[in-house]
């Protein structure tokens, strides 16, 4: 059946079953790299989009469920030439090895700090706490979360 | 490109190469139809415009070589970093090197052969050809940003792109050609950002799951329910009302169905009627390290010193422990992905193996098709960290594309990765010294026994993976043998060796240690279970449990862990590492264990590895609390001391200390595959526990050891090999409970409390 989704403010007519999981909507049929399948089941955090405001984890958001609504991935928080101020800080803290995890911590990282921008680093990693990454960049990570924190607390790094 | 074709197709001599005698360990050596390794045509080429362009067979994986190899080039040819450009890993343009594994990369490509030989050859030859240009002698020629300039007239001056651009050197490298001294460096050594940040955090980065084809179809597999059932029946009308279903696959024991999308394509798989046979019970989990013991084995001596058993009748204490350590999984982040397509005779295959000419020679036997005719490109996947399922996919995705003719891609489900990987092998280690009376270690036997099943398919094996298996290739033979022969040589490749050995092998003494006497054998044993190299494979094992024990011996007769280790050691370098890991950790001299507190118990562990006997050095002082009640470890703090020769970019050398320490960790705290009667059960993240972003991550402080006068080592893997023992050994000090079965999951902190 056609469904609307939204993505990164640009609307897409899709004929697709309604049971279809956001992800593969996301990365078959638009070709967005960002959200990723890693286990299919919720788990990880691979496929993270930004739904309304809120990280949901498309793998196992069914198309239906979000049709009408914002969807907002990597891809859509900023670019090479005008990066988010978390993509900015990953950058500069070399905050990377395979790079497979980067969406889901970066936009778990970013739903958040956009209602919390005073969380403590205590905070920070509680709200990492259901986000996997097997190449264990943790330390660089959680540092440049926190980085981005103060840049959009202080207004310099506002979009 | 087509220079590239040209070279492959000119006839040039094919030879096994290497100039320095530099080893290349289980590396195996080039496959036939590849650019000739002897030639400077094959690993560099320069354009008019002066960009260089390099062709490398070790590829990135996220562990920063990629950007570490373009520095080389950029060093050694004096270019701007941003002018080179490296392609890795394409069967059809690269040199091969085998596998990019092992820690061997580093060693392979920035000592005198390979990739650093040929830029300096390549440099010594743009010298040459300006000398002529511009009639000035070799030696008032200097290089700078792309160009040779007099020294004397530095506005006489040429490009390099007008002395060679786009034509070929016709070169041999040359061995003589003088390497650039450190001391000149000024963008190898350096902590380069590396290139691919940008396009990662952005989404723009391309992996292997993203390689998108026209016309591409989407595949799924339908594994067996157990290692050894097989297929009695396919029940295709179970999927026929499956919307864009194109095909089902049956090969022997392999499944797969092909759909026009991926959603269609993971409906037909989970639909998929199929009876398989019951395949024979699983060995007992509970009691699967003890069962090792009791298997057919092939047995190999390490070292054998005739004295070992009277030594250790004679001494005045000998001290006895054993070691368990689980199977444990790569468990990439991303399922495996590849994308195939096979045309005919003609086939192109993107994968993330870490090994393109032996996935091109393995892909054709499967697919009955001339390796000559198939064409595998790296592209990277999720970390892998030795063999994850990336191998497996490739043949996965490459029966489905011959099966219908079109591009297919198959991305594997959560379940199927976790059941099917090759594992990290399991082992029983069990370790025995000889104590004389002034406490010093006088004979140690180091007895492991280790299950394998499979291994990567190397050149012509494509059974040593699961899909290889399914579709009738056999995996390598395992042939028992006992007693084993006496070793003909000094072997150190898997730390089966103790680095307090000296390690006598025909008279020569080749360990790290001092402690004359020695017995090191190794049991190979059958596994259920396929089986590969994790990141430190065998080295993580043997260096975990002796590490520990060393901290046994030293607790047992009151010495200080880290004085202990230095009185038994001879390796300067292993040395420098345990002296300025326990320096920089500010080590307090005592014995294990210390007055760790009554509730949450603290303490501090220490752990050292000579990697591979030689090929990087490390050390790591863990601080840990431990829990009483709950059995919980909270690391605190972990220092790390490395030496890996000539440190290449700091920063992505300190990124790899630091994720492997942190995975060292999880391993060691968390990870573990379990099975029941008949098959895995440790099939997802909840299954199977990594240590998530949230957890109480430790304070690391690496201390990195640039020694500019050594050879070129591996950094890959010297954290992760000795974070279990240093935090176990911590949990000792600061209990006295002793940690001898990984994963130190609670409930096995709390029975070594009660013990």
């Amino acid at each position: 059946m056609a469904i609307t989704l939204k993505v990164n403010g640009q609307s897409h007519t899709l004929d697709l079953d309604p049971a279809t999981p956001l992800l593969y909507a996301l990365s078959d049929d638009l070709a967005l790299n960002g959200p990723k399948f890693g286990c299919g089941l919720g788990q990880c955090g691979a496929c993270t989009a930004i739904v309304d405001g809120q990280a949901i984890r498309s793998c196992i958001t069914a198309v239906k469920s979000v049709e009408g609504r914002e969807i907002t991935t990597l891809e859509g928080i900023g670019t090479v030439a005008h990066p988010h101020p978390l993509q900015e800080v990953f950058i500069e803290e070399g905050a990377a090895q395979c790079g497979f995890c980067i969406n889901a911590v970066i936009m778990t990282a970013k739903a958040f700090l956009d209602k919390n921008s005073q969380a403590t680093e205590a905070e920070i990693q509680r709200a990492m706490s259901g986000v996997l990454c097997r190449c264990f960049t943790h330390t660089r990570m959680l540092r440049a979360i926190e980085r981005a924190r103060q840049k959009l607390a202080s207004g310099r790094g506002a979009r | 490109m087509k220079r590239r074709e040209f070279l492959r197709t000119s006839g040039a001599l094919i030879v096994g190469f290497s100039l320095s005698g530099v080893k290349m360990r289980g590396q195996g050596g080039p496959v036939e139809g590849a650019p000739p390794m002897n030639q400077l045509d094959s690993w560099l080429a320069i354009s008019s415009d002066g960009s260089v362009t390099a062709y490398s067979g070790k590829e990135e994986l996220g562990q920063g070589i990629a950007t570490a190899q373009a520095q080389l080039i950029a060093e050694e040819l004096s270019v701007p970093f941003e002018r080179v450009k490296l392609i890795y890993c394409d069967t059809a343009l690269t040199p091969d090197q085998a596998y990019t594994s092992g820690s061997q990369s580093h060693p392979a490509n920035f000592n005198h052969a390979n990739l650093a030989q040929a830029a300096a050859t390549a440099r010594q030859a743009l010298l040459k050809m300006a000398s002529d240009r511009l009639g000035t002698p070799v030696a008032q020629l200097s290089m700078k940003d792309g160009s040779v300039a007099s020294k004397i007239d530095p506005s006489r001056k040429v490009g390099y792109g007008d002395l060679i651009g786009d034509k070929r050197f016709n070169l041999v490298l040359d061995p003589n050609a003088p390497r650039k001294p450190a001391s000149e460096w000024t963008v190898l050594g350096k902590p380069v950002p590396r290139p691919d940040l940008p396009a990662l955090v952005t989404g723009q980065f391309e992996f292997v799951h993203n390689v998108r084809l026209p016309g591409m179809l989407h595949g799924r597999v339908v594994r067996p329910p157990s290692p050894e059932a097989a297929v009695v029946a396919v029940d295709e009308s179970s999927v026929r009302d499956v919307p864009g279903l194109k095909k089902v696959v049956v090969k022997k024991n392999f499944i797969g169905v092909v759909a026009e999308k991926p959603w269609q394509a993971m409906q037909a798989a989970a639909k998929l009627k199929v009876e398989w046979s019951a395949g024979p019970p699983l060995p007992s989990f509970a009691q699967y390290h003890d069962t090792l013991r009791k298997q057919p084995s092939r047995d190999t001596l390490m070292v054998n010193a005739p004295d070992v058993t009277e030594k250790l009748a004679r001494a005045s204490a000998t001290l006895t422990a054993t070691y368990r350590y689980p199977y444990q999984m790569h468990g990439s982040m991303g399922s495996s992905c590849a994308v195939a397509d096979v045309q005919g005779e003609k086939t192109v295959i993107y994968s993330a193996t870490q090994g393109v000419w032996y996935q091109r020679s393995t892909s054709a036997m499967l697919l009955g098709l001339k390796p000559e005719n198939v064409r595998v490109i790296f592209r990277r996947g999720s970390g892998c960290y030795g063999l994850n399922g990336a191998d497996t996919v490739t043949y996965d995705a490459a029966l489905l594309s011959q099966a219908v003719g079109k591009p297919v891609r198959v991305q594997l489900t959560r379940k199927d990765e976790m059941t099917w990987e090759n594992y990290g092998n399991a082992f029983t280690i069990d370790e025995r010294v000889a104590v004389d009376e002034r406490g010093s270690i006088v004979a140690w036997e180091h007895e492991s026994w280790s299950p394998g099943r499979g291994n990567r398919p190397g050149p012509g094996t494509p059974g040593n993976v699961i899909t290889g298996y399914l579709a009738g290739f056999r995996p390598e033979t395992f042939t028992p043998r006992s007693p084993a022969p006496e070793p003909v040589g000094f072997n150190n490749n898997s730390n089966a060796i103790p680095s307090y050995l000296a390690a006598r092998v025909n008279g020569a003494a080749r360990g790290t240690g001092k402690v004359d006497s020695g017995r090191v054998l190794v049991h190979g044993v059958p596994s259920p279970f396929w089986t590969g190299p994790l990141r430190s494979p065998a080295r993580l094992q043997n260096t975990f449990a002796q590490e520990s024990f060393m901290d046994e011996i030293a607790a047992h007769v009151k010495a200080d862990p880290v004085e202990y280790r230095l009185r038994h050691l001879s390796h300067p370098r292993l040395i420098d590492v345990v002296n300025a890991a326990s320096k920089a950790a500010n080590w307090q001299k005592r014995p294990s264990p210390g007055l760790g507190g009554a509730s949450v118990a603290r303490g501090r562990g220490i752990a050292c590895v000579a990697y591979e006997g030689d090929n990087g050095y490390s050390a790591m002082v863990a601080e840990v609390e431990v829990h009483r009640d709950t059995g919980a470890i909270a690391v605190k703090r972990m220092v790390i001391a490395t030496d890996c020769g000539p440190v290449s970019n700091p920063d992505g050398l300190r990124n790899q200390m630091e994720g492997g320490a942190l995975q060292g960790m999880s391993r060691a705290l968390s990870e573990e595959v379990t099975w029941d009667g008949e098959k895995i059960t440790s099939v997802d993240w909840r299954s199977y526990r990594s240590l998530p972003l949230g957890f109480e991550i430790p304070k690391i402080e690496c201390v990195l050891l640039n020694r500019t006068e050594e050879a070129a080592n591996g950094a890959g893997e010297l954290s992760i090999t000795v974070a279990a023992a240093a935090i176990g050994n911590a949990v000792f000090d600061a209990t006295g409970a002793r940690l001898r079965h990984a994963p130190f999951t609670p409930e096995r902190v709390k029975e070594a409390l009660k013990a």
